[in-house]
């Protein structure tokens, strides 16, 4: 039986549609539309020690982009989330190629339970353990030094390579998970029929598997950038503030001077960067794909 | 067809405006999370007033409840002060240079001095000035320490550490944490070039700024305290710069090595004060509540926090033999003689102090 279009069905399964919408609609206008509008209101206004004022002005703006070592941290938050994604997905495409393709469902499970174990850990937790690992009198020394490969101990905490490394720790089983999750969604008869045609296998990886997959590694290092683009523990413990990042930035100019305004300036900015990527990353990016 | 079932409605109807803007009013309108009951005291204070054993002792004498909210940083107290509304909080805990900030914000209370214990305070303490606005007192020094240095003897030469040219000294190159608090790391530059922290202006800046730069090829890390006495423990660093007693005193019980000290340049105290806030419905309360904190027991129990340790402001605390051995308990009337408060510079410094702090961490 059909019924006219746009005509709303009075049934109770559409009204229950059509209103179940509305919380989480509540929800993000009360929690992101209207903070995010204070925000750049804020932007704008200017901070007298203790007290905002509604004086308008584009002084923190051009402050920002006026000064080089503010500039530079957002110079510093794109080229180590750059270098956290690439090196991410790197590690991430062969273990979920092996993962999908190479292992028994039956340890693929057990597998995948491993993946996730890092996000069962809290997030300062893992940092504070990366410490352990990578500091001076740490285990990564310890061996080295043990072995005779090292005289002195190597400096690798606190430096931006410990940064990137807590990072890929992270996203790297992410986006295992991700590009996982879109491999084993594709048909293995793409691959015979390539296959009977004569293709080898690298000419399969490349001409079917790989492009195929594009969309879960696009999702995935989305996902990696925006999350670690915002990051803060992971630079202030593992970093230690030998280079500041947007996120620090952000931190120092609210905790320590109550400079609201600058704050929400490094603020949208960094949530500008992210819409450029996605902007650039969209038409690969398929949600149902993952 | 899911969408054309989406779009039968292209806005919001009033209705829905509405339904919208009472759930928002009527979010507002949920009651705070503090409490204002009588039998409880909400107090915004830094960690060390956390502990259970600074606690009980004032809430079984009273029969209440303190709850307490812990913020790190004043921009962080005014940030939550802001959100709040008047008589959520009864006591706040502050930096005392930040006393005639917060004080102007119209949210203190005017303290009676006849109603204080302050007799066995700190002469030095009692009388600073940033306690007073307009010769009113509004906070009482509760608890103070150094910014100094902080370091393992086994590492480094303690002769090494009483100078300030520590800070460059190139035995220590990549062996220094720095304490990530702007202008008390700039006032100790100041200090070790003869200058009085309070005279720092926009003109001294410069010569700062390129001596705070000079430090950096000694600096492994900056971070908070948790951060540089995790370097400092792991054997990352051996010095902690721009802290003294509060950074590792709560270790040295169980790490001997560890010490502190100040500078004989001239030392640069940090001073914790307390009062009461304007709002608070239980002023009389809030009062026991700071005569508490500061007699001999509550002061010996608030300097030996498991937070961190500093020099109680009383000086008949209550403190065993090891804790003044770790307080250097027998050195503070020598110690303050030479030590001047940490005061907050002009706004206008303030800012551009922290623009350089920033500078120096990206440098």
């Amino acid at each position: 039986m059909t019924r006219p279009k746009g005509k709303p069905r009075k049934s109770g399964r559409f009204e229950f549609t059509r209103w179940a919408i509305h919380p989480a609609l509540l929800f993000t206008v009360v929690l992101f539309v209207l903070p995010l509008a204070m925000m750049v209101v804020v932007s704008f206004w200017q901070r007298v020690y203790g007290r905002l004022s509604a004086t308008w002005s584009t002084a923190n703006y051009s402050k920002f982009f006026g000064t080089e070592y503010l500039l530079d941290t957002l110079f510093n938050s794109i080229e180590v989330t750059v270098v956290t994604t690439i090196v991410s997905i790197l590690l991430a495409y062969p273990l979920a190629y092996i993962l999908a393709y190479k292992v028994s469902p039956r340890w693929q499970k057990l597998i995948l339970i491993f993946a996730v174990l890092p996000f069962w850990t809290a997030y300062v937790v893992r940092s504070y353990s990366w410490l352990l690992v990578i500091s001076e009198n740490g285990i990564v020394n310890y061996v080295l030094l043990n072995l005779g490969l090292i005289d002195q101990p190597l400096q690798m905490a606190y430096t931006r390579g410990a940064t990137i490394l807590g990072f890929v720790h992270f996203f790297t089983m992410l986006l295992t998970l991700t590009i996982y999750a879109n491999l084993v969604q594709i048909k293995p008869s793409y691959q015979k029929a390539a296959e009977d045609l004569g293709a080898s296998r690298l000419q399969v990886f490349f001409r079917i598997t790989l492009p195929l997959s594009i969309p879960g590694v696009a999702v995935g290092a989305f996902i990696t950038f925006v999350i670690a683009i915002g990051d803060f523990i992971t630079p202030q413990i593992l970093g230690g503030s030998t280079e500041v990042l947007v996120p620090q930035a952000i931190i120092l100019q609210v905790s320590r001077a109550a400079n609201f305004p600058m704050a929400s300036v490094m603020s949208i900015t960094l949530m500008l960067v992210i819409v450029l990527v996605y902007a650039l990353t969209a038409k690969h990016q398929k949600m149902d794909r993952v | 067809m899911k969408n054309q079932k989406l779009h039968t409605r292209p806005g919001m109807s009033r209705r829905t405006f509405l339904g919208y803007a009472a759930g928002i009013s009527a979010m507002g309108a949920l009651p705070p999370k503090l409490s204002h009951a009588a039998d409880e005291l909400n107090v915004l204070v830094w960690c060390d007033h956390a502990d259970e054993k600074l606690l009980a002792p004032f809430e079984q004498a009273h029969g209440v409840k303190v709850n307490v909210k812990i913020y790190e940083g004043t921009g962080t107290a005014l940030s939550i002060i802001e959100q709040s509304s008047p008589g959520d909080w009864d006591v706040l805990v502050v930096d005392a240079p930040d006393t005639p900030t917060v004080a102007g914000l119209g949210i203190l209370e005017p303290l009676d001095e006849s109603r204080l214990s302050l007799d066995d305070l700190f002469p030095p303490l009692i009388s600073a000035e940033f306690n007073h606005v307009d010769g009113v007192r509004y906070a009482v020094p509760e608890k103070f320490g150094y910014y100094g240095v902080a370091y393992n003897r086994d590492k480094v030469d303690p002769a090494d550490m009483r100078t300030a040219q520590v800070m460059w000294n190139e035995k220590y190159r990549g062996r220094v944490a720095v304490y990530d608090y702007y202008f008390p790391a700039m006032q100790l530059i100041a200090i070790s070039m003869g200058r009085h922290p309070d005279e720092i202006g926009m003109d001294d800046l410069p010569v700062i700024r390129e001596k705070l730069l000079a430090m950096k090829p000694n600096v492994k890390l900056v971070g908070d305290i948790v951060s540089v006495q995790n370097a400092l423990v792991n054997g990352d660093v051996d010095i902690i710069l721009n802290g003294a007693e509060f950074s590792v005193s709560v270790l040295m019980p169980t790490m001997p090595a560890l010490d502190w000290t100040i500078f004989d340049e001239g030392g640069l105290m940090w001073i914790q004060g307390i009062g009461i806030f304007k709002d608070s419905g239980k002023k009389d309360l809030a009062l026991e509540f700071l005569n508490y904190i500061l007699s001999p027991d509550g002061q010996g129990r608030l300097a030996t926090s498991e937070c961190y340790w500093a020099m109680p402001a009383n000086s008949q605390a209550v403190l065993n033999e090891d804790e003044k051995k770790i307080l250097r308990w027998d050195q503070q009337p020598a110690f303050l003689d030479r030590s001047v408060p940490s005061t907050i510079s002009q706004p206008d410094v303030d800012l551009a102090m922290l623009d350089i702090w920033t500078e120096f961490l990206q440098s």
